[in-house]
């Protein structure tokens, strides 16, 4: 208490030098405390209305920034849509109907780089957005450029699609799978499989195990013939797949033994595996890394706007982003947080072996190509919606 | 019947409409006459009028209520089904430009100069990745292309550039374009913007107090820019390409053309120009620039726009039937979602069918039609049984038993339906039960979710109270003593039921199934939780399309198809039973 009370008096008193106003941001930042953000002080909306994905995911901002956010900010109101999974429509339809309601969307890589070509969400310099890792590193250099994947993108976590298996069929002989080929392998891991209803993953996973070169998957998919092959070695497994859309799905389709395999985001399963303890591992081969993180919506008003800028410039900080790691196995997006990555916040279990970045997981990772994406998507998607209806 | 007097209307006497009817009947030739002399109708209709008009005063609020927020939004969802403007509005001298082409081999380097200069203008704007999309509803692979050119279109022209400002270094400055392009008075009124703008920054900086310095804000825009007639006329290309760049930069830049070099696009066009020999006897400003330029332009190096898009961007530019889609949807409106909307498509060649591996939608409007139907014949099964028992039952016993129909009516469909994929699970509780009698063993448990089964018995649940209710209510007003009567004339059980019984049930069963099956052939939430891939509606497609792919248009043609199906399946209905038999009770 004594200490906030006198780096607020040093914060005022340095007030007006930015070389000094960078040390003494560094010092308070070190504290856990965050410097005033470039708005600070200007008119600022109260009310905030963020869209996340809800589940375990929108929890763990909830706790790790958003409470504290409004700790330090009780006049603001924070409304909560979950509505990322269909984010692009919604802000097309928003700004379409000149009616933008959202003034702040979670979203994933692909999704942003879509939104920014599209003009849905607004172009940011990453370092008026971001503040300055504690030791004063910009936060463009402290995301670095494999975050920055748009010019919209505000980078949160990264996270990885993994396949989590049952550990009590009985039919496998006590066989355990190993590769992400066991998958389409029905004669040694007979039972469903739970993948999700979109081509992500699903098209380069079955390339790969139909031995196609991880680096020369995207080549593949952008012919007729390389889709063909991924749709044949899906076909394989149709009839015995059950098609997820929501994150949440497959924890719950393993635990209800209705499938035996089933692939999901890695903190969907972490929660499954070690806070809910059920019969069910982990398989990290061929994980497919994606980012996820913030845009603004293009065309908000000026008070929403700062509104939004004062938060991000706490909500992505060094701290919060390590914060965030306490509750959900995603890899924080700064360089700078990963130091931080603590102990699970009520479990007290190292988090760090549960990071998809983490080596030991990541020794046969794969990397989604979002550029690709955002140009094949919709090429792909008709294809494989007109696929899975048949 | 239709006697003169007590004719359509049983109420006789002076009512103005049977005065009418009077009047008219008689077939007099002279006009009955009011006691101030007007024609009898015509004061008659006026106090008529007004009597209309103050009933419609009165329903009005909803009527208006229903038309803003019902009315209006669906007919314009509709109207997307067939609105296309997106292609003629984001390439413009590309559709004019395609007019001629016969739509076979690569058009010509006009044609791509026009979409050259098109596409850069969209990719400003942030338009081609839409229209891309757009495209891509009609041809897989249009939305890559057009990304992929989005991002290498501002390169064209790019040469030509370099040797303008290498002929003469005033190319460069923005200065010289707007002295060239903008119409008079412009270049005055902008320069008096700037003073006043400077002027009330001074003032800011003197001011004490922040609130003193908002309010000295100047927040006045630059004056909007216009092209010259003269340089319209010697340069329409590059007029209507640099017209187009200056807007862009004073409204979606903020930015100030005096301020901005042009794009690389407005130089190729100036090259077009110039080389078209329409400047030729220019004497407006720069007239001497413009004069040294057009002597320099034949030796100038200009690579062909073509050849940039082909061998450059991507070689689908060469591709005829890119083209041929571009030309086929350039009409303002389509009938393109439509056809995909029934598994054809709108080709250069006309109508064909389309691909084997991309036609799901006939078979997705059949098996809804299917699954309705079982759905609703499952309906009349479970609840006729049901309702009958109601209706004969003692007053207290029937009650508790509606209680028990109306209870999961009241519960949330989420509800009801989360339920049913519990029970039905593989490792639910109905797998369960069978495992354990030993109908079914361990190792092959039935699949009875995620499939079509599982959409029926949900639906059929959920959806059975909109059978039983009408029907009770029905067979609550059949009296007993006909079935009764019926039977002491000798007929047998089933006999009296069938054709004394049954027959007066018919109106319930009418209006049950009319419910049901209206209400499951758009059916969302259910089938998208419980059906799989094989269990989904048509609906689960339209939805897929407004929120996921984006196709709205397609969502649109998709969503009209099945309201024109469920009136033509209601006029059946009437046809064949008659609406009149339908009861609700």
């Amino acid at each position: 208490m004594l200490g906030e009370v006198f780096d607020m008096k040093i914060k005022t008193m340095l007030l007006g030098s930015g070389a000094v106003m960078l040390i003494a941001a560094s010092a308070v930042a070190q504290d856990g405390q965050t410097t005033e953000s470039p708005v600070a002080g200007e008119p600022m909306a109260d009310e905030m209305t963020i869209v996340s994905w809800g589940g375990a995911y929108q929890d763990s901002q909830l706790k790790a920034y958003v409470e504290p956010y409004l700790e330090m900010h009780p006049e603001v109101q924070v409304t909560w849509d979950e509505s990322s999974a269909e984010a692009v429509a919604g802000m097309r339809a928003q700004s379409e109907a000149n009616n933008v309601t959202w003034d702040l969307v979670d979203v994933t890589a692909a999704d942003a780089m879509r939104l920014c070509d599209e003009g849905l969400a607004m172009e940011v310099d990453i370092d008026e957005i971001a503040a300055p890792a504690p030791d004063g590193t910009e936060a463009s250099e402290d995301f670095g450029e494999d975050m920055l994947v748009s010019d919209c993108f505000i980078p949160q976590i990264a996270y990885s699609y993994t396949f989590g298996y049952r550990t009590d069929v009985a039919e496998w002989d006590g066989n355990t799978p190993s590769s992400i080929c066991d998958v389409f392998d029905l004669e040694t891991f007979p039972g469903r499989r739970s993948l999700e209803r979109r081509p992500h993953n699903n098209m380069e996973w079955a390339l790969i195990c139909d031995g196609v070169a991880m680096d020369d998957v995207y080549d593949a998919l952008e012919t007729e013939e390389g889709r063909q092959q991924a749709f044949a070695k899906l076909d394989t497994i149709k009839d015995q797949t059950v098609w997820w859309t929501a994150g949440a799905d497959t924890p719950q389709l393993l635990a209800d033994g209705e499938v035996v395999f089933g692939s999901t985001y890695n903190g969907r399963l972490f929660s499954l595996i070690v806070e809910q303890d059920q019969p069910v591992e982990m398989m990290w081969d061929t994980q497919s890394y994606d980012l996820d993180g913030w845009v603004i919506p293009a065309d908000l008003g000026e008070e929403e706007l700062n509104r939004v800028k004062d938060f991000l410039w706490f909500a992505t900080d060094t701290q919060r982003l390590a914060d965030q790691a306490k509750y959900i196995s995603y890899g924080p997006a700064r360089a700078s947080s990963a130091p931080l990555v603590g102990e699970h916040a009520t479990l007290g279990i190292d988090m760090a072996p549960h990071m998809p970045t983490n080596p030991e997981n990541a020794t046969n990772a794969f990397v989604q190509n979002y550029e690709w994406w955002a140009d094949y998507r919709d090429d792909l998607d008709a294809e494989f919606q007109a696929w899975l209806a048949q | 019947m239709a006697d003169a007097t007590t004719g359509p209307d049983q109420f006789t006497g002076p009512t103005p409409d049977n005065a009418i009817r009077e009047a008219d009947r008689a077939g007099r030739t002279e006009p009955m006459v009011a006691a101030d002399g007007t024609p009898l109708k015509r004061s008659l209709n006026r106090a008529l009028r007004r009597q209309k008009l103050r009933a419609l005063a009165l329903i009005s609020p909803l009527l208006i209520f229903i038309l803003v927020t019902f009315v209006a939004p669906i007919a314009d969802m509709l109207f997307r089904s067939v609105e296309n403007q997106i292609v003629s509005e984001t390439l413009p001298r590309t559709v004019v430009a395609l007019e001629d082409w016969d739509g076979t081999g690569v058009p010509d380097e006009e044609v791509f100069r026009a979409l050259a200069a098109d596409l850069v203008v969209a990719e400003e704007l942030k338009n081609h990745t839409r229209l891309g999309s757009r495209l891509n509803y009609e041809m897989t692979g249009m939305s890559s292309l057009m990304r992929q050119t989005g991002r290498d279109v501002d390169e064209i022209g790019e040469v030509l550039t370099d040797q303008f400002v290498e002929l003469d270094p005033a190319w460069e400055e923005p200065a010289t374009w707007v002295s060239l392009m903008a119409r008079d008075g412009w270049v005055e009124d902008q320069a008096e913007w700037v003073a006043a703008a400077e002027e009330a920054e001074a003032a800011q900086d003197a001011a004490a107090t922040p609130e003193e310095r908002r309010a000295l804000a100047f927040d006045e825009p630059e004056p909007t820019f216009r092209v010259s007639d003269a340089a319209q006329e010697a340069f329409p290309r590059t007029a209507r390409i640099y017209g187009q760049f200056a807007d862009i930069t004073q409204t979606e830049d903020e930015d100030s053309p005096t301020e901005e070099e042009p794009w690389n696009i407005v130089y190729q066009a100036l090259y077009e120009d110039l080389s078209a020999g329409t400047a030729q006897g220019y004497d407006g400003p720069e007239a001497d620039l413009v004069a040294r330029s057009e002597a320099a332009v034949s030796d100038f190096d200009a690579p062909s726009v073509r050849s940039f898009f082909v061998d450059e961007i991507d070689e689908d530019w060469a591709d005829p039937e890119v083209w041929g889609t571009i030309q086929a949807f350039s009409s303002p409106y389509t009938a393109g979602y439509f056809l995909s909307a029934v598994d054809l498509k709108l080709t250069p060649d006309g109508i064909e069918a389309q691909d084997a591996d991309q036609s799901i939608y006939i078979l997705l409007f059949e098996r809804t039609m299917f699954m309705s139907l079982t759905i609703m014949f499952s309906c009349i099964l479970l609840g006729y049984p049901i309702a009958f028992l109601l209706s004969n039952l003692p007053m207290r016993t029937s009650n508790l038993l509606l209680i028990l129909v109306l209870l999961p009516f009241w519960t949330s469909l989420l509800v009801r339906t989360s339920a049913w994929k519990v029970l039905l699970q593989q490792q639910g509780v109905i797998n369960d039960i069978l495992v354990w009698i030993g109908l079914v063993s361990d190792t092959n448990r039935l699949a009875l979710i995620n499939n079509q089964t599982g959409t029926i018995i949900a639906m059929t649940h959920i959806l059975l109270p909109f059978m039983i209710l009408p029907l009770y209510s029905v067979m609550k007003t059949i009296p007993p003593s006909y079935v009764r009567a019926a039977k002491s004339l000798g007929a047998t059980n089933w006999t009296a039921f069938w054709r004394v019984y049954f027959p007066q049930s018919v109106p319930g069963i009418g209006a049950g199934c009319i419910l049901v099956f209206i209400l499951s052939i758009g059916y969302y939430i259910t089938p998208e939780l419980v059906g799989g891939t094989t269990g989904t509606f048509i609906s689960n497609r339209i939805a897929y399309h407004i929120s996921s792919s984006l196709n709205w248009g397609l969502a649109a043609a998709l969503g009209t198809i099945l309201l024109v199906l469920v009136l033509a399946l209601y006029y059946l209905y009437d046809r064949i039973v008659g609406i009149d038999n339908v009861s609700l009770g």
